[in-house]
């Protein structure tokens, strides 16, 4: 898709005057955040469990070519395939090659943030080849031609009206009198739906949450059993994936599992976990003849020892985002592309430029949540720090932002006029402000837009402390 | 690009940014250490469980995620079992199943209403009926193997799906699973697929409501042998 990320401030405006998405969004704080928060005070070592998902993952990154070897022999072994894939371009070429190969028409996909990232769909329809998405979220903004809003529950924007309405337009062949209404209607109907094309498919495309180098096996996770059905019955089962899912052993994997489901949707394990190593074998009566695997890069090998190197670690649960403010007011579309929220304000800039996505580390308030809650210890705030320096750095900011902290830099490293200059200011502003606040302010319209600024309640900390401390 | 120089590709700009070498012998003998040890990370107390207590908690975890489960004493009384829960659910008294021994050994006869099909899933099967080798209590995970014994298939095509297990097969951690299946199938290889099973299919993919039965079964019903 073509990213829209330098556009996050006006798509962020529009997002806040968005009913639906308003109403939407508003669900987080009952389900996600509040399951997180339950399976968490469930499980007395889950700190404990971070520190060791983390070293798990920091291990692997420092052996990571080591790993992907001793990952791809077992693949090969057991009868798969490897395709390495430096860009999205090699990984686009080698799904589409294998495609081709086997004379497809329809392909179904499970859910993969992989697949979004290379954009498959556009690719194998532009070469006549029909994906299908399995994965009910993903289906329902497949029919809307929009890109998934939230990496785990990627139709969190819509509402079941919406969906309705969708339904109504696209399952043309059903009758229009039927009923609706419920969330059970819509799902019944999208299964039925779904399941003739399950059944259809010539290749089934999934993702991976994890790969495993002991047994070279990958890995996925869902609630609804799309991903099993996409992988188990069309001819050839591709897994698209990237190089920073491996890890050791199966062991290894547990760990990584036992924090996953509880940081995202708050279930103490997703439903169905399931490990698949090769294709059918002797005596099957189900699964692939062909198994492949492509491991793309794009990007990720040149963030290994630099700035951005933990955000390698992320096992894309969505936490981040579900604890966001500023994610929680806009939403995902607002970010432009794939990854939204904190992890994406991030990563995407490294994916697709720092000149199309160099606006997205600036949409934080630093609060610093994002960070508490993601299990694999991602100090994304410093992160997104690091994105704004070099923005500075680049000239990239406004002029009169630019002037506007030189001033302020030449007070504040002058602590006398500093004081005197605060002491000044801000018994003036408080006479100004209404009822102690402002509805606009001069160079701050940015905030004042959207809601009143407080004035200072007269003297300033300094002072204040002072006099507390001569009263003593 | 050919294969090789891809990989090779890849891999160099891996090595470059970790400023390594592939042939270093300490990084290669760590590798092989870690792969070989298989140690276990930090395992949760509430999962160093067995026996009964295993049992109980495998039970209750299942039944927190919407499955239902019932326990018999020993295997001759699954088509008893079965036969009473397709009744008291309304559904058609006939299923699917795969070679699995267990199942295969059960004197079906004696539940004559019952009509027994074999083989892979079809889109159409309303019940199947597959045999765990396995399961962790730490989640009510149910560990399903696939072959000729008991197809993937089965596990997700039909509406209910129903699961035997032996009490002696239920263990507390995925580390203690695991350990299983790697002596189990020590010989032939490590299993094509393992379906670890937690409770019936669902979504919460509209308003986060969660409704059951999204692609997989809509109902998950586990027998306890012993």
């Amino acid at each position: 898709m073509k990213p829209t990320s330098h556009a996050f401030k006006s798509n962020a405006k529009e997002a806040l005057g968005n009913e639906p998405l308003r109403r939407a969004l508003g669900g987080i704080k009952r389900g996600f955040v509040a399951n997180r928060a339950r399976a968490r005070a469930n499980l007395p070592e889950f700190e404990d469990l971070r520190d060791e998902a983390k070293a798990v993952k920091e291990h692997t990154l420092a052996h990571l070519d080591l790993y992907l070897e001793a990952y791809e022999k077992k693949v090969v072994e057991t009868g798969g395939h490897v395709h390495w894939a430096s860009s999205a371009d090699d990984a686009r070429a080698a799904i589409l090659k294998i495609c081709r190969d086997a004379g497809a028409k329809t392909v179904t996909k499970g859910k993969s943030m992989v697949g979004e990232e290379i954009a498959i769909n556009e690719h194998l329809e532009q070469a006549g080849i029909t994906p299908v998405e399995t994965d009910l979220g993903e289906y329902l903004i497949q029919l809307r031609h929009e890109p998934p809003s939230h990496i785990i529950a990627p139709a969190i924007h819509l509402t079941k009206d919406q969906v309705e309405a969708d339904f109504r337009k696209t399952h043309t062949e059903l009758s229009p009198e039927r009923v609706l209404e419920e969330p059970e209607q819509l799902v019944s109907e999208a299964r039925a739906i779904l399941r003739e094309k399950f059944l259809a498919a010539d290749v089934g495309i999934t993702g991976a949450n994890l790969l495993i180098a002991e047994t070279g096996t990958s890995v996925i996770v869902t609630n609804e059993g799309n991903g099993d059905l996409t992988q188990c019955l069309p001819r050839i089962h591709i897994v698209i994936t990237s190089i920073e899912k491996v890890v050791p052993t199966l062991e290894d994997a547990d760990t990584i599992l036992r924090v996953l489901a509880r940081s995202a949707t708050g279930q103490e394990f997703s439903t169905y976990t399931t490990f698949t190593t090769g294709p059918k074998r002797e005596g099957d009566l189900d699964g692939p003849d062909e198994y492949h695997v492509v491991l793309l890069d794009n990007g990720r090998s040149e963030m290994l020892g630099g700035e951005f190197h933990d955000m390698l670690r992320c096992i894309r649960c969505g936490a981040c985002m579900n604890h966001c403010p500023v994610y929680g007011a806009v939403g995902g579309h607002a970010y432009g592309w794939v990854y939204p929220g904190p992890m994406g304000a991030v990563l995407t800039p490294t994916l697709i430029g720092v000149g199309e996505a160099g606006h997205l580390p600036n949409a934080s308030t630093f609060c610093g949540r994002c960070e508490s809650v993601c299990p694999m210890r991602i100090p994304l705030p410093k992160m997104m720090r690091h994105w704004r320096e070099r923005e500075y750095e680049n000239g990239d900011t406004p002029a009169l932002y630019k002037a506007g902290l030189k001033l302020w830099a030449f007070a504040a490293k002058r602590p006398a006029l500093y004081h005197r200059l605060t002491g000044l200011v801000s018994p003036l502003l408080s006479r100004f402000g209404r009822k102690g606040r402002f509805a606009s302010m001069p160079l701050a319209g940015g905030w004042t837009d959207h809601r009143d600024l407080p004035a200072p309640q007269g003297k300033t900390f300094q002072q204040r402390w002072r006099e507390r401390e001569t009263r003593r | 690009m050919s294969g090789a120089n891809a990989r090779e590709r890849l891999l160099g700009a891996v090595r470059k940014s970790l400023g390594v070498t592939g042939d270093d012998a300490a990084r290669t003998a760590a590798v092989a250490e870690r792969l070989k040890a298989r140690a276990p990370n930090l395992i949760p107390a509430m999962a160093k469980v067995s026996g009964a207590k295993a049992i109980k908690l495998f039970t209750e975890k299942l039944k927190g995620q919407g499955a239902s489960v019932s326990r018999i004493t020993k295997p001759d009384e699954i088509p008893e079992q079965l036969a009473a829960y397709l009744r008291d659910n309304n559904l058609p008294a006939e299923f699917r199943t795969g070679s699995d021994a267990l199942l295969a050994e059960i004197p079906w006869d004696t539940a004559a209403s019952l009509t027994r099909h074999t083989g892979a899933g079809h889109g159409g099967d309303a019940v199947t009926l597959s045999r765990a080798e396995t399961a962790a209590a730490e989640t009510g995970t149910l560990f399903l193997t696939s072959g000729p014994e008991n197809p993937t298939t089965l596990n997700f095509l039909p509406d209910t799906h129903i699961v035997v297990i032996r009490a002696e097969d239920i263990h507390g951690s995925y580390e203690d699973a695991w350990n299983v299946l790697r002596k189990t199938h020590e010989k032939q290889g490590f299993p094509r697929t393992i379906n670890l099973v937690s409770g019936p299919s669902r979504t919460a993919d509209i308003e986060q409501i969660i409704v059951m039965g999204a692609h997989g079964p809509r109902r998950l019903h586990v027998i306890i042998a012993g």
